[in-house]
């Protein structure tokens, strides 16, 4: 795998003014990915994930929401220090997002056909014959026939309208894709079929992707690295090995420990106690720690730094910073 | 008992809460309420009576005895529009009563159990909705007699349709949501799922039509005025004296100038109001 | 030793729609033991939430009978349907739309108990059981005038099991009940949901597409497939060897969360599930079945115990 870095947050906080208060929606993120590598960004509802990804985009709605501090470097250049004007012509050629629902994200009233012209006539300079035959392309690549590029979204079963989607996304072959819960609203069956082509289309294409879920078990199947998020923040990063076969961060632990499993038969599942924080509630140390199993004093009153396991395996947690500190590794 | 107090305070607080961040809002209720304490204290505040006619200073301009000028029989302007709200805010609001309650009813019945019983309903709604609103009512009054009660039935009638179709709408969506099936499974029978679950949930887009129903009902029945039909002179409405005013309009234009601007002062405060109720009652918007 | 609570015979659920008849529940019988949990899986469209309500009577069958302590319920009136539904409450899917928004948890609570003579006018005694569900269920009594909205979703998902419970029912229909919590928060409702079912010796129909959690929480399991069931088995024989080709699809579908999951072979189906609207003759998987041999778009293959408990409806399982 190349190591070259194709995108690189750096210390990324992102807040939204609400009425009783100000929201920390993502704090002080740390982030790379590489070239031809996808990155799982793995966590609860209101961890910070969509918010991210949006920070990426620069997409964030300005008010309520401000981007306070970092720099989001892609392909050597600061996202953060872009025009409007210069985010636009970035945003579907160079990265491009796919959503959740299939069903919203397809204009209704246009052919599947011409949504995808639309955004190469948009981003290429090519003229709208050869801008159709690419669509048939990518469609065919995305595997629908060539002849349903004249159908309407609504002719499409779920799956298939996420296949389109996909296609759209790929239509600029953009360096990175951000998928957000892309098979969420799929049924198992047709979540498989989608995951599948996805894998596929990752080592024929080789574009870099960040997938967004909640789904462990998806990032597994699909993912090279994994980043679990946590109110707002990266508790945890590493390679899929590492991160399922030694999880350091007891949040990541607990993550696994929740999630009932195929090859055990278990009386109870394992729970974290208590609920994620509100949004806008402030927690002066590490935001895990009013729930932490192996909270300690220091927990409650500084927040945790980076500390590198391995070369490739960072964890915010001063269990492992005492370690480190102390030179022996238990 | 106590506790179920606290409980419509705190949703009424709630949504005053919400409603008093609405700068726009509370400016048309700010001018409703003036309307209303007019139509209370008009004995107080108007300088004449409303029917004291001064024949010798007939059609004046404004002037600092009649600040609104006089008409042509030399009556006040400026008092005959403040007992005149009186006439036009009963209209208004007890008109959109008729129609509330009676098309509410309808509406709700015909959504809820749908089927033939909806289909019955609707078809006469649409019959109705058939036959332009002031035509209808001009017919209602027609057949019922000219007066005050009969402009306000026939109104209220007129615009049944409009208030059993929302009914209806809303209470469609609602009765497929969960907690109305929450509600059948523990065995609550019908009326009590309209009245606690569906009814209170459809209120918004109802209070938003009732505001923009009260400004449409004084329109009408300023329409009906108009044309004769309704308020019997020398009772000042607001339709009535713009009516009145209709030969002078050229060369003495006050007369119909300031009846209008009441009239549009009141619709817009309304708009207003129901605008800023429509947010402050939306659960979606408050988080 | 056990006890049948809940026997369905050929139960029949059709929908008149614009094309012809959807087939949500076609000929369906199982039955459940008094405190076991039978989940039901399958994907969206397959029928198991039209069967979870035509079970309780909240959608009326067409056709079968639905046993409950031996006593048809299809064949009670409506004020005996009314005492009935104290024995057979649900759990809905969506916490955000199966709590009315209006009302404090306190209303929410204490709806089904103003059902029942008992309670109706005795404000006190209300009180006191709304309190003491939400002891058993976990919500801080603090919460008691809160409204839905300022609550989490497990919190609004232990409001709702709360309300089910409230008039003591001996069999609960749980629709989806975690489906829309978090990992963590989904472990919590799991584990409550086991809970209460070992304290009030409950009866659960536990339906979800998500097969781990119907793993877990399963005593046997019923896989649904456009209206029809194709597997019934206890839990480990249907995790250990699954019979039906669709089962096993569906198994090796789900995405495992370990490392090395990405190696295992998958069986990835073809195509899309057909609609349930004037399905075609013969075995409804046939299409996306890749052992479908003449036979099976001909012959509607029959559900058939082939061994002690173990039910299939598939020709290819000989036996």
């Amino acid at each position: 795998m190349e190591e070259k870095k194709l995108l690189e947050i750096k210390d990324l906080s992102v807040t939204y003014k609400v009425e009783d208060g100000i929201v920390y929606a993502v704090n002080d993120l740390n982030l790379v990915v590489h070239n031809k590598e996808t990155l799982g960004f793995v966590g609860e509802t209101g961890a910070g994930k969509t918010t991210t990804a949006m920070a990426i985009m620069r997409l964030i709605p300005s008010p309520p929401g401000e981007i306070t501090k970092g720099q989001i470097i892609f392909d050597g250049e600061d996202l953060l220090q872009k025009s409007q004007r210069q985010m636009r012509s970035i945003l579907g050629q160079d990265i491009s997002m796919i959503f959740q629902d299939p069903m919203t994200s397809l204009n209704p009233a246009m052919t599947v056909g011409d949504q995808i012209v639309e955004m190469l006539l948009l981003h290429k300079s090519v003229n709208k014959k050869q801008a159709w035959e690419e669509a048939c392309q990518m469609l065919e690549l995305v595997g629908i026939k060539r002849e349903r590029a004249k159908d309407y979204p609504h002719q499409f079963s779920g799956g298939m309208k996420q296949r389109v989607v996909i296609a759209i996304a790929l239509a600029c072959s953009p360096k990175l894709i951000i998928a957000d819960e892309p098979t969420t609203a799929l049924d198992v069956t047709i979540q498989a079929q989608v995951m599948d082509l996805m894998r596929d289309l990752k080592h024929k294409l080789g574009t870099s992707m960040i997938l967004i879920t909640h789904d462990l078990g998806i990032v597994a199947e699909i993912c090279d690295k994994v980043a679990i998020m946590y109110a707002g923040g990266v508790v945890e990063y590493a390679s899929k090995e590492k991160l399922y076969n030694e999880p350091a961060h007891p949040y990541t632990k607990g993550l696994f420990n929740s999630i009932p499993k195929l090859d055990v038969d278990e009386e109870w599942l394992e729970e974290i106690d208590g609920l994620p924080p509100e949004p806008t509630e402030v927690i002066p140390g590490c935001a895990f720690s009013p729930r932490c199993s192996k909270c300690m004093e220091i927990c409650k009153q500084k927040k945790p730094g980076i500390t590198y396991l391995d070369d490739d395996h960072y964890v915010r947690c001063f269990l492992y910073e005492k370690q480190a500190e102390g030179g022996a590794a238990e | 008992m106590n506790k179920e107090n606290k409980k419509t305070n705190s949703q009424l607080a709630s949504v005053w809460r919400s409603l008093r961040r609405n700068r726009m809002a509370m400016l048309g209720l700010v001018i409703l309420v003036l309307l209303a304490l007019m139509a209370i204290f008009a004995d107080f505040i108007a300088p004449y009576a409303y029917d004291a006619q001064d024949l010798l200073n007939a059609r004046q301009a404004p002037s600092a005895e009649h600040i609104f000028g006089t008409d042509e029989f030399g009556r006040d302007i400026f008092s005959r529009i403040i007992y005149g709200s009186r006439l036009s805010l009963v209209v208004g609001f007890i008109s959109v009563g008729i129609a509330l309650v009676l098309g509410g009813f309808l509406g709700a019945v015909a959504g809820f159990y749908g089927g033939r019983l909806d289909d019955i309903i609707m078809r006469c709604m649409d019959i109705l909705l058939a036959i332009p609103q002031v035509l209808l009512a001009i017919a209602i009054i027609a057949s019922l007699g000219n007066g005050l009660v009969n402009l306000m039935v026939a109104v209220g009638i007129a615009t049944i349709p409009s208030y059993a179709r929302i009914v209806r709408a809303s209470v469609m969506t609602i009765r497929g949501e969960e907690y109305i099936e929450a509600a059948r499974a523990s065995g609550t029978n019908d009326a009590k799922i309209i009245i606690k679950h569906i009814l209170p949930n459809c209120l918004a887009p109802v209070i938003v039509q009732v505001t923009l129903g009260i400004a449409n009902a004084i329109l009408s029945c300023a329409a009906l005025s108009f044309i004769g039909l309704g308020i019997t002179p020398p009772s000042p409405e607001w339709g009535a004296m713009l009516s009145g005013a209709r030969n002078y309009v050229l060369t003495y234009p006050y007369m119909s100038v300031f009846p209008g601007l009441a009239i549009i002062v009141t619709v817009l405060a309304l708009n207003l109001l129901g605008d800023g109720l429509r947010d402050a009652l939306d659960p979606k918007l408050k988080r | 030793m056990s006890e049948r609570l809940i026997e369905v015979n050929h139960l029949k659920k059709y929908f008149k729609v614009n094309k012809g008849l959807l087939h949500a529940v076609d000929d369906l019988s199982f039955y459940i033991d008094r405190g076991e949990t039978l989940g039901l899986v399958g994907e969206s469209g397959c029928g198991k939430s039209t069967t979870g309500r035509t079970l309780i009577r909240l959608i009326e069958a067409n056709e079968g009978e639905i046993l409950f302590n031996g006593e048809d319920i299809r064949k009670l009136d409506k004020q005996k349907l009314k005492d009935f539904r104290q024995n057979m409450q649900m759990v809905f899917q969506d916490p955000y739309s199966s709590l009315n928004p209006r009302l404090n948890i306190f209303d929410l609570i204490s709806e089904p108990l103003m059902n029942i003579p008992e309670y109706a006018h005795d404000k006190k005694k209300v009180y006191d059981r709304v309190t003491e569900l939400m002891d058993t269920v976990g919500i801080s009594r603090r919460l008691i005038n809160s409204y839905p909205h300022e609550l989490d979703g497990g919190r609004r998902q232990r409001v709702g099991i709360a309300r089910a419970l409230a008039v003591n029912p001996e069999f609960l229909v749980l629709d989806e009940p975690v489906s829309s919590l978090d990992v963590c928060i989904q472990a919590q409702v799991i584990n409550l949901l086991k809970r209460l079912q070992q304290e009030f010796k409950l009866t659960y129909l536990f339906i979800s597409h998500d097969l781990s959690v119907v793993k877990h929480i399963s005593n046997r399991i019923a896989v649904m497939y456009l209206g029809k069931i194709v597997e019934l088995s206890n839990r480990n024989d249907i995790f250990r060897d699954p019979l039906h080709p669709y089962t096993q699809a569906l198994l090796s579908a789900i995405p495992i969360p370990k490392a090395d999951s990405a190696e295992r072979h998958r069986i990835i189906l073809k195509g899309d599930v057909p609609s349930p609207v004037n399905p075609p003759a013969g075995c409804r998987f046939a299409g996306r079945c890749p052992y479908a041999t003449e036979k099976c778009f001909q012959e509607e293959p029959a559900l058939r115990e082939v061994e002690p408990g173990r039910f299939v409806a598939c020709h290819k399982v000989e036996k």
